[in-house]
């Protein structure tokens, strides 16, 4: 249950391009035609599913607080997670090159349409931000940080998908010349993203009570200590991502 | 001369990295929603910008081409670990507000774009000028966007109600103006990011694609 309802979280509450931006540049610039944004899609759902789960061991046996405490007593002391960004990204890097390896071996004509884009998978912050949001989210174990991967590569997937379609579409109606190209893609991102939020009441059916109770509780504290109503109205935006 | 400066007026508007290169968005987006936040983003990225620009412009003859792209990822990541490590012995709430993010400058699209298209073919003064025109244009999309954001949505400016008291009924809101919580969700930084390019390029039809 914990698994499915992380998936379904994962893909559209969470969606990587709407609720978080990630992976932007790749979505904006190979999104012109659908049979490439499957493939870059395919890429992304791919990686993200071995590298979550990846780092996510390096995390809890190398680089959290304690973590290593599996090779004696006298190294759970050590805290190493200020090295995470260049562990995380390092593994990456590996990660890509391999899936080049084996694309270019398997499916020439796929290499080919990729093109510049599947090396530049290695600086999709999609992936790194999966990676990060996995261990700022402190997902519990393995099996989770998996389903974690796949479930946001697949909402990313769908997005490439969906914006790819609207885009061959949006060739044959008369968009103000100044909007044409990227001002329009931006625009209808946007109103996407909006739909995508009614997304969100999705997994709160029966817990309505805990949660609000949590809420309260967070917009408490905050409001011990900031002064004016405003800011308070901020932080309780922000309060309410991170309870997500 | 005039080349250098053109190095850092380009990027500022018709070569803008964010409207015009398409790089960078993903930050650009998500914390711009105080004005506080979008600042020091674009101060980390133009620290980042700036000095990996340079120092990949002096490793750029003995990097091996097939490996430069973990090379770049290396000297990146030490420089945003720097920046981060910084932010949160300073300013550890703002850190929490960029929470990931500050992780995800590696990821920047802007700073391997400068590194691929510049960097490795320019000598360091020239890449430090590009890196900082470019991290220039950065910043000023992301404070365009943030000050829209944080005004309209909560009404204040760093943090400082300038439109008068919403409980009190002060200033603006005497009049019966209401912020429009609207602006401090996600979506509509890209619809205000979509604006600034339509502005942008109604002024210049250069830049319009067919």
């Amino acid at each position: 249950m914990e698994h499915i309802e992380l998936f379904f979280k994962s893909i559209f509450i969470d969606n990587m391009v709407f609720a978080t931006f990630l992976g932007m540049c790749s979505y904006l610039a190979v999104s012109k035609k659908v049979s490439t944004a499957v493939g870059l899609g395919a890429a992304v759902i791919f990686v993200l599913a071995i590298t979550v789960p990846l780092n996510w061991l390096l995390d809890q046996y190398i680089l959290q607080p304690g973590a290593l405490s599996w090779l004696g007593e006298e190294y759970a002391a050590y805290d190493l997670s200020f090295l995470s960004f260049i562990m995380f990204i390092a593994t990456i890097a590996t990660m890509v090159q391999l899936v080049e390896i084996v694309v270019e071996k398997f499916s020439p004509s796929l290499y080919n349409s990729l093109g510049i884009f599947l090396p530049l998978i290695a600086v999709n912050c999609a992936i790194l931000g999966g990676s990060l949001f996995m261990q700022s989210r402190e997902i519990p174990t393995l099996g989770l940080s998996a389903v974690y991967g796949v479930g946001s590569g697949i909402g990313w997937f769908l997005a490439i998908l969906a914006i790819a379609a609207i885009r061959e579409k949006i060739r044959y109606s008369s968009v103000p010349p100044a909007l044409r190209g990227l001002g329009i893609t931006f625009i209808i991102t946007g109103l996407m993203a909006i739909g995508f939020m009614s997304f969100g009441g999705m997994l709160t059916g029966g817990d309505e009570d805990a949660k609000s109770d949590e809420k309260t509780a967070a917009t408490e504290v905050i409001k011990e200590d900031v002064k004016s109503d405003t800011e308070v109205k901020t932080n309780l935006d922000v309060a309410e991502n991170l309870n997500k | 001369m005039a080349k250098d400066s053109k190095l850092i007026l380009d990027p500022l508007a018709d070569n803008n990295p964010i409207t015009i290169q398409v790089l960078g968005i993903c930050s650009a987006l998500a914390i711009t929603a105080e004005l506080e936040a979008s600042i020091v983003m674009s101060i980390s990225v133009l620290f980042v910008l700036g000095v990996g620009n340079v120092v990949i412009s002096l490793m750029r003859n003995i990097i091996p081409s097939k490996i430069r792209i973990i090379v770049q990822l290396i000297v990146v990541a030490t420089l945003v670990i720097i920046v981060d490590l910084i932010l949160k012995a300073f300013a550890y709430e703002l850190s929490k507000t960029l929470s990931v993010f500050v992780g995800l400058i590696i990821t920047n699209c802007i700073i391997m774009g400068r590194f691929e298209a510049f960097a490795l073919g320019n000598g360091p003064w020239r890449s430090f000028l590009d890196g900082i025109g470019n991290a220039l244009g950065y910043g000023i999309i992301l404070v365009i966007v943030g000050f829209f954001r944080e005004l309209l949505g909560s009404g204040t400016l760093l943090g400082f109600p300038v439109l008068g008291d919403p409980i009190e009924k002060t200033g603006l809101y005497s009049f019966g103006y209401e912020n429009n919580g609207f602006m401090l969700l996600s979506p509509m930084a890209l619809i205000v990011v979509g604006i600034i390019i339509w502005v942008q390029r109604t002024r210049n039809k250069d830049l319009i694609e067919d």
